[in-house]
């Protein structure tokens, strides 16, 4: 089966490609890049005049809920979340139940996935042995069963020690350590983001430190180390001026941060809407702009959505009883896509950001790229296309979005899954 | 009276969704209605037939039992039920209750909740009016309202009066629908505790000054309100001891020379005594304690009475 | 719509009925003893002050006035329209085997001076209730009648009737308004 895509806005800054050109993708495989392509006989077309084409978007930050949590979301409704909104490979973290904390369990993520789902999946493996924070994980078997990162998101090490063994032993794997950059005493039981709003609405607040003085201690770990580091869903400024001077002293520290930090404040809690509640919670204006100047000088190398579906039962209840997390695959893109109206990224910088830095970063071979030889792996994007968020058309089983009823402008009109169609199905 | 503006709230959740208008009418309709307390037959047929549910998630002696002596001077039906916080969070959800009691056709819910926005939350769910007394440390409208009222009382007005508010604003529902309520109408508040119980960006929430000490507060103050201290919550970090607070932030007859001679102390209850108020300013001739326990039925009265006719939804 | 109005009793009037209704409480009581007046807020409340007024210049001695609010014991209170002002209710004395003249200024359908018995028997037990009013313009629905009436005014449900005051609460006319369509 081979496909032909023609006339399109190819962009692809893994080789620093911005121009209209055709990709001929055979049997699976990227095969060639180029103006005025013929396609064999019996391929497929696709006329993408008009339309941006670029290497398939990566979310390395994501919850699929399976094993165990299935009633929010499992492989298949979560993968196809994923392609309906242009993402061909998500990175799925490991507090399902039971965790992904051995190869059985990753094994079973991976074979679902390459079974049943609509986009590559790359499970996190745990760091701690149930993300308990004692006793590390088998990461050498996790790597093999095809684990690309360790995290034990949703919560941090507490232990300095052990983050800082976590460092060295994953160093030797040849794994990255995620890091989820929080202060649990600081958080303590804290509901959104100390401040304002919070005061007036008597709401328990969480300060910017707890995630600053983690995510420092955790750099300088790094550091100490000489071991990569990725920090998880940086919210505040204070974290964004931490990494960038870690950056600046050459420790190997890349991080991410996630739309609802760019688009939202602590504002959107007004009203107690338990769609604005999230761990780290959403920051003020200030760190708000503090993302974006992130974001714009490089220091946010990759945009995820933290993608985390709850269930109605969970979220449709008091404020301090809801869960935390909001789900993001399918508002990422056009979320995105308003930092290059606004002026803050490049076309090109915000596709490096949403596919080339994540492969880089976690090393995922032959994606995030369209050199020939490449997986095609590809998503074709209509920038004008204007949509609105409604619930009952989101492929995720849970509909826990801030953004239901908000005007989109842009999608994916195409999901291509090693040269298959996946979106549209 | 006669063309008063009439009240257009179906439910009251917070004095910053009251206009100063709002305000003001319940509180006259508050002061029309204290007669009726001291009549022998305390009883008037207004809400005959009418059903009130009193739903209390947090033990409350005078809240609940002023909430319900308001609504029989009223003639109204009123049941009692509170679940524990503790088997309510196993079992049945708040909205489940709810909608159960819903089943049961109350014209009014009167809640107190230990979770801030409970209100809003069940105010989007059901038909029937709701009223707040107390949710988390939001707000607890009716205490503003019948310290309001027990202001204007004695000064005859609202306007131009330096309030100050002492202790753990932080935690405290009662400061901020005050805040809110007192802004509105014009007065002025002065805050003090200690910086570990005194949330940020307090200052914002309305006519606000946050003080460097007690005295800074209760200098030339018209009223000095204290807060209770809730042994329960601040038990953990925010303060080394109680016999530290009570030198510090504790009302005593020395402390309140320094407001205004005819000025009031309120609390709205308990006092620990010896703690955050000595016993002799308690019992002094400047405490109006009491007299804001009278008012609280007059308010809550009011307030009752108000919703029934409420037309339209509260925004929030 | 506008409405039109004519005037029905003047100034003149007003004080002539309000003369007679005084001379008419003497009569039917025997004088003042046990006599008190109680106004329906607002307008009756006014004319309660200006017949005891009569009635201590006839019989040199004051007689007590109160004001009762009838507002909370209205029976078209139902959920969901804004509801009235509440008022206070000012009875300074004891009703305990007292003879009540309630006073209101127009008597209509019977409603608020049900409500205003209603309100009355809450303070206390008067020995007997008597009713004054300065206009009465039919259409009772209750089993009520006037002991002392102004002046009676055939009306159709169309019409209101409106006593003016001024802004001593002194009466100033009497006025007929006509919806016109």
């Amino acid at each position: 089966m081979n496909l032909l895509i023609k006339g399109g806005r190819v962009i692809d800054p893994s080789q620093g490609v911005d121009d209209t050109l055709d990709l001929l993708v055979v049997d699976g495989v990227l095969q060639e890049m180029g103006a005025g392509l013929t396609a064999p006989a019996g391929s497929t077309v696709i006329d993408a005049t008009g339309l941006v084409v670029t290497p398939g978007l990566i979310d390395m930050h994501v919850h699929l809920r399976d094993p165990g949590l299935e009633y929010k979301e499992d492989i298949v409704s979560g993968t196809r979340a994923a392609a309906a909104g242009g993402f061909t490979s998500v990175c799925c973290m490991p507090n399902t139940k039971p965790v992904i904390d051995n190869k059985t369990v990753a094994s079973y993520v991976v074979n679902k996935a390459r079974e049943e789902g609509f986009a590559n999946v790359f499970p996190v493996g745990s760091i701690t042995q149930g993300s308990k924070g004692d006793n590390l994980s088998e990461m050498g078997e996790l790597k093999e069963a095809g684990c690309c990162a360790v995290s034990d998101d949703g919560r941090p090490v507490v232990s300095g020690e052990l983050t800082r063994r976590a460092l060295e032993y994953a160093r030797g794997m040849g794994i990255m350590v995620i890091s989820h950059a929080e202060d649990p005493s600081l958080a303590g039981d804290g509901v959104m983001n100390e401040g304002y709003v919070a005061t007036e609405l008597g709401l328990k607040g969480i300060p910017w430190v707890a995630e600053d003085s983690a995510t420092a201690r955790d750099v300088y770990l790094a550091e100490l180390t000489a071991s990569p580091l990725h920090v998880a869903h940086v919210s505040t400024k204070g974290s964004v001026r931490i990494i960038r001077n870690a950056k600046a002293r050459g420790v190997q520290v890349t991080c991410e941060t996630a739309p609802h930090y760019f688009i939202l404040t602590d504002e959107a809690v007004r009203g107690y809407n338990t769609n604005a509640k999230m761990n780290p919670p959403l920051r003020t204006e200030s760190d708000r702009q503090g993302i974006r100047e992130g974001l714009a000088d490089g220091t946010i190398d990759a945009i995820a959505t933290d993608h985390a579906p709850h269930h109605k039962d969970e979220k449709d209840i008091e404020f301090d009883l809801a869960m935390n997390g909001i789900i993001g695959l399918e508002t990422s893109l056009p979320l995105s896509l308003r930092l290059v109206d606004d002026g803050v990224l490049t076309l090109p910088e915000l596709v490096e950001k949403m596919s080339c830095a994540p492969a880089r970063i976690l090393g995922l071979a032959r994606r995030g790229t369209l050199v020939p030889g490449s997986v095609a792996d590809i998503t074709v994007i209509d920038p004008e296309c204007v949509w609105t968020v409604e619930a009952d058309k989101l492929a995720s089983k849970s509909k826990n979005s801030p953004f239901l009823g908000w005007e989109m402008k842009g999608k994916a009109v195409y999901t291509i899954l090693a040269g298959k169609i996946v979106n549209p199905l | 009276m006669g063309d008063a503006a009439l009240f257009n709230h179906k439910h009251i959740i917070a004095l910053r969704d009251l206009s100063a208008d709002d305000i003001r009418l319940l509180l006259t309709t508050a002061e029309n209605l204290k007669e009726i307390n001291s009549r022998d037959i305390k009883k008037v047929p207004t809400l005959r037939g009418k059903t009130i549910i009193n739903l209390f998630y947090e033990a409350s002696t005078r809240t609940r039992t002023s909430f319900e002596i308001a609504a029989k001077r009223l003639s109204a039906d009123t049941v009692n039920i509170s679940p524990s916080t503790s088997s309510s969070t196993k079992g049945e959800t708040l909205s489940d209750t709810a909608l159960n009691l819903l089943a049961m056709k109350p014209d009014i819910i009167v809640m107190r909740h230990n979770i801030s926005g409970s209100h809003y939350f069940l105010a989007k769910r059901l038909s029937c009016s709701i009223i707040n007394a107390g949710d988390g440390a939001h707000e607890h409208p009716s205490q503003a309202l019948l310290d309001m009222l027990t202001m204007k009382e004695r000064f005859g007005r609202l306007d131009g009066l330096k309030v100050a508010i002492v202790g753990d604003v932080s935690h405290s529902r009662v400061a901020r629908s005050n805040i809110q309520g007192l802004t509105k109408m014009g007065s002025h508040l002065f805050l003090a505790g200690p910086p570990t119980m005194m949330p940020p960006g307090v200052e914002r929430l309305g006519n606000v000054t946050v003080c460097k000490d007690m005295r800074e507060a209760v200098d030339g103050a018209d009223v000095v309100m204290m807060l209770r201290i809730q042994l329960e919550r601040q038990g953990k970090s925010l303060l080394p001891t109680l016999k530290e607070y009570s030198r510090y932030f504790g009302l005593n007859r020395e402390i309140l020379k320094l407001a205004k001679p005819d000025a009031m102390v309120m609390h709205p209850g308990p006092i620990n005594r010896g703690v955050e108020l000595a016993s002799d300013v308690a019992d002094g001739d400047q405490s109006h304690i009491l007299n804001q326990v009278e008012n609280g039925v007059a308010v809550r009265m009011a307030m009752l009475y108000h919703v029934c006719g409420g037309g339209t939804v509260d925004a929030g | 719509m506008g409405e039109s109005s004519t005037v029905i009793l003047d100034g003149m009037g007003v004080r002539r009925s309000l003369t007679r209704i005084a001379h008419e409480i003497l009569e039917r009581n025997k004088g003042v003893e046990k006599v008190v007046l109680v106004g329906i807020r607002t307008g009756g409340v006014h004319l309660a002050h200006e017949i005891a007024l009569r009635l201590e210049e006839i019989e040199g001695v004051k007689v007590p006035v109160g004001a009762v609010d009838i507002t909370m014991y209205r029976d078209d209170i139902k959920g969901h329209a804004p509801h009235h002002p509440v008022g206070k209710t000012e009875i300074p004395f004891s009703l305990e085997g007292k003879r009540v003249v309630l006073v209101d200024d127009v008597l209509f359908t019977g409603r608020t001076i049900r409500a205003a018995m209603d309100a009355l028997m809450d303070h206390g037990r008067p020995s007997c209730i008597q009713l004054g009013v300065l206009i009465d313009r039919g259409h009772r629905e209750l089993p009520i009648r006037a002991d002392f009436v102004g002046r009676n005014v055939p009306t159709s449900l169309k019409e209101s009737v409106v006593v003016l005051f001024d802004a001593d609460n002194a009466p100033v006319n009497v006025l007929l308004e006509k919806e016109v369509p």
